[in-house]
Formats: C-alpha cells, sequence, structure tokens
C-alpha cells in the first residue's frame, strides 16, 4: 500500500494532503479537503451525483484516485458561486426552472452543465441534453432539468412552464 | 464501496511499464481511463497489489496517419477522438461508434485503447476493431506483436492480452473517400451497452460493392465478424442486393445469449431488422447521392 504526498488546486486554492493510492477523488475532496458538496452516490460511475469538472472537464470524481489529480485544477459545486454569493448562470438556471427537489443529484448536474457552458464553443440543446444522460436522478422527473439545460443552451421558454 | 489497499505507480515510458508489469507476474491491474477499473476496484472484484498508471505515458497518446493506414495511441481520450478532424475525415465509422460508448463524463476519462483491451462483448469499439480489420500491437519486455482485431477477442472479457503484454497501438487501414459506414445501436438507455448493435463499412466502386467490413456487438460472447453476409454483399451490384436476404445471412454468424435485458431471441429478431434497415438505408443513401 503506497502513500502519495499530493498538491492541486480546487475552486482556486491550493490544497495537499498525503494519500493512500487506493484514495478516490472523490473521498479526498469530501474527507480531506472538506468539499461536501461532492457527493457520493453509487461510488462506480452510473449515477454522475460525484462530477466534478478537472482541468476544464467534467469526470466522476469516484472514478478517478486523488493521486493522479497530482497538480490539477478542480472545481467543486462549493466553487460556482460568486465570491459575493451571486449565483453562477448554471445555478440560477436550476434555481428558476425548479430543476432540483431532494437536491443529492444537483452537485454533479451543475458540474455537467458547467463545464459545457464554460467551454469556447457554445454548446446545443442536444449537446446538453445528451450529457444529461449521465446522471441519475430520483425526484424531478427530469423535465425541471431539461428546462434548466435548454435554456443555458439559448432556448426561449415562454412563460408556460412544460 | 472502497478499494482494497494497492501500490501505486505511474511510469513514463512503455518500456518502464512493460517491465513493471513483466515483475508483477500477473498481480497487477493496468490503469487506462479507469471508467471499467475503478468500478472493479470500487466493488473490490478487482484486487489487484499494484496499479500501474499509464496516463503519464506520452508515447501512447494522440493519432496519427501514415502510409494509408491510421494508428490510434491507446490512451488516447474518447472525447479526444470525438473532436478529432482527421478521424471524422478518415475514420468516421470510429467517431460515431465512440459517440456511444458511456456518457460525456465518462468519455472525458475513457480511452480508445481502454475499451479495446477491455473485450467487453457488448462494446461498441472492440467491434469496430473487428468489422474494419484493425491489427493490435502490444508490447512486453519479451518483445512485440501484431495481433489481428479478429483474432483478438477470445470470449467475454477474454483477449490475446497476456498478462505482461500492453497495448501499444491500434491501426486501421485507409478506406476509400466516400465509403459508406453503418452503424447502428439498441440500447435501453443512452449511455447503457448495447442489446444488439451492428458496426461497419462499405465501399461502392463502379456500382459494385468492392470493400466490406461488418460486425456485431452483444451478439455473443465477442465482436462477431458478418462474414456470411459480407461474402453475400462483396463484388455484387448495389442494385442486385436483397438487404432482407442478407440479415438472414449476417444472423448466421451470431450466438446471442439470454440474458435480464433480452433473450436470445429478442437478439436475433432485432439484430435481423436492423442489420436490413441499416443496409437498405446505406446503400440508398450512396443512390441518390
Amino acid at each position: 500500500m503506497s502513500k502519495h504526498e499530493i498538491t492541486m488546486t480546487i475552486n482556486g486554492r491550493r490544497h495537499g494532503g498525503d494519500v493512500e493510492a487506493r484514495v478516490s477523488l472523490a473521498d479526498f475532496l469530501r474527507d480531506d479537503a472538506g468539499y461536501t458538496g461532492v457527493h457520493l452516490g453509487c461510488e462506480h460511475g452510473v449515477c454522475g451525483a460525484c462530477t466534478v469538472i478537472v482541468d476544464g472537464k467534467a469526470v466522476r470524481s469516484c472514478l478517478m484516485l486523488a493521486v493522479q489529480a497530482e497538480g490539477s485544477e478542480v472545481r467543486t459545486a462549493e466553487g460556482l458561486a460568486a465570491p459575493d454569493g451571486a449565483l453562477h448562470p448554471v445555478q440560477q438556471a436550476m434555481l428558476d426552472e425548479h430543476a432540483l427537489q431532494c437536491g443529492f443529484c444537483t452537485p454533479g448536474v451543475v458540474m455537467t452543465l458547467a463545464a459545457l457552458t464554460s467551454d469556447k464553443k457554445k454548446p446545443t440543446e442536444d449537446e446538453l441534453l445528451a450529457a444529461m444522460s449521465g446522471h441519475v436522478c430520483r425526484c424531478t422527473g427530469y423535465q425541471g432539468i431539461r428546462r434548466a439545460a435548454k435554456r443555458l443552451a439559448g432556448v426561449e421558454l415562454g412563460g408556460k412552464k412544460s | 464501496m472502497k478499494p482494497a489497499p494497492f501500490d501505486y505507480v505511474a511510469p513514463a515510458t512503455v518500456a518502464e511499464a512493460c517491465a513493471m508489469l513483466a515483475e508483477a507476474g500477473g498481480g497487477a491491474a493496468v490503469l487506462a481511463g479507469g471508467q471499467t477499473l475503478m468500478p472493479l476496484l470500487n466493488l473490490r472484484m478487482s484486487q489487484p497489489f499494484i496499479v500501474i498508471d499509464l496516463n503519464k505515458i506520452a508515447e501512447l497518446k494522440g493519432i496519427t496517419r501514415t502510409n494509408g493506414a491510421i494508428r490510434i495511441g491507446p490512451m488516447t481520450r474518447q472525447c479526444e477522438a470525438l473532436s478529432d478532424e482527421m478521424l471524422a475525415r478518415h475514420l468516421p465509422v470510429l467517431v460515431q461508434a465512440v459517440s456511444h460508448v458511456g456518457h460525456h463524463q465518462t468519455r472525458n476519462r475513457g480511452t480508445i485503447g481502454g475499451s479495446i483491451a477491455l473485450g467487453e462483448p457488448a462494446a461498441e469499439l472492440p467491434a469496430t476493431a473487428v468489422a474494419l480489420s484493425a491489427t493490435i500491437e502490444l508490447r512486453s519486455t519479451r518483445g512485440a506483436r501484431n495481433v489481428p482485431a479478429g483474432e483478438f477477442y477470445l470470449g467475454p472479457y477474454m483477449t490475446a492480452l497476456e498478462p505482461d503484454e500492453l497495448v501499444t497501438g491500434i491501426t486501421f487501414s485507409d478506406w476509400p473517400g466516400g465509403h459508406i459506414t453503418l452503424f447502428r445501436e439498441v440500447a435501453q438507455r443512452p449511455g447503457d451497452f448495447a442489446l444488439v448493435g451492428l458496426v461497419g463499412s462499405l465501399a461502392v466502386v463502379g456500382g459494385k460493392i468492392a470493400r466490406v467490413g461488418l460486425a456485431w456487438f452483444g451478439m455473443g460472447p465477442t465482436p462477431i465478424r458478418a462474414k456470411a453476409a459480407e461474402q453475400m454483399l462483396l463484388g455484387h451490384a448495389v442494385g442486385e442486393i436483397d438487404p432482407s436476404a442478407a440479415a438472414e445471412r449476417a444472423i448466421s454468424d451470431t450466438a446471442p445469449f439470454d440474458d435480464h435485458h433480452a433473450s436470445a431471441e429478442y437478439r436475433r429478431t432485432v439484430g435481423k431488422r436492423i442489420f436490413a434497415r441499416t443496409l437498405r438505408e446505406a446503400l440508398d443513401i450512396r443512390e441518390a447521392a
């Protein structure tokens, strides 16, 4: 069992620690760095709740070892809102469209949407909706999440929520 | 669950990785994108004493085209293949296949070589390699060898890869410009493994089928080349082809199984339908052009 000294940037702040090789990035973010917005559901890459942004890309943090993120830029849901508390556009869209109920899957959903909408290329509605297939939500029936994703793709939803 | 304890090494070269694999004597797990290995570790279905991470090996990454062939480094990520312009131009069916592998989030880590080396019988990429007669390059401290994809897959998750060998490249020979791609997959949800899938390419020259490569996935213990159907198509004029008869022939090479997702009978029935429809659509597109 090897131990490794690692350092990464999490939400703009440097964070270091000693980890066993077997510790996942998700567990490191939660237990060592205290970012409990990273939610662990299935721990085998199916549910999507643990999705974070590593070096600009949305990935499952349960399917990556902490030691592999050495030197990386990591973003979690805690790093989305502005320092003054103003919500990130993805958070605002989720709020406005009632895209969450219990909130367990939400941190993963918002990180995928944030990664895709921050890319230089503007994602299409289809791309955003397809990426949502990587998230399981047990409450909302997905319609609120679909509306939030469509809105982020620039689709006019109109007054009536359907 | 959490993985059992293991040691972790991240070699910088293929030679180092091969030396570590040889030394581990079969007790190592090779970590590529991790989108299959990490679940197996987390569930403790795999308990290696050492994990050899290939992510720092630059020579295993990238896509190159030389002498009429495209060579893909196994550590090329699936998301990179999806946005590669050269692949889109010369090997479009592979790009189509990759777009069906897992989800956006897993394709950001998952690699081409990881999927090829794993040998999941319902996966898209092994079948694509078999359909297009790709060559899989393997290396160990004992030397290097090339294995045709058609001989690489031996059973579910069983391949010709020896415990001390690494996949170091996957090579696809060029297809003529304007060739036709065929891809169809039936799955319960986007990102799921296929219940039934068909992948391949065909080239029409002078109104006749000059080259064809087709393979099934999810239709047996390995990807299965649709050899009988290929023989029926090859050299024949497009106007003479009966897609339903070719589908009957294509299904004769499969060996589907019953599982809790679908019965073998369902797979055969749907397989015949999608084969006939995909072939019909592919040839119509050609005729209209």
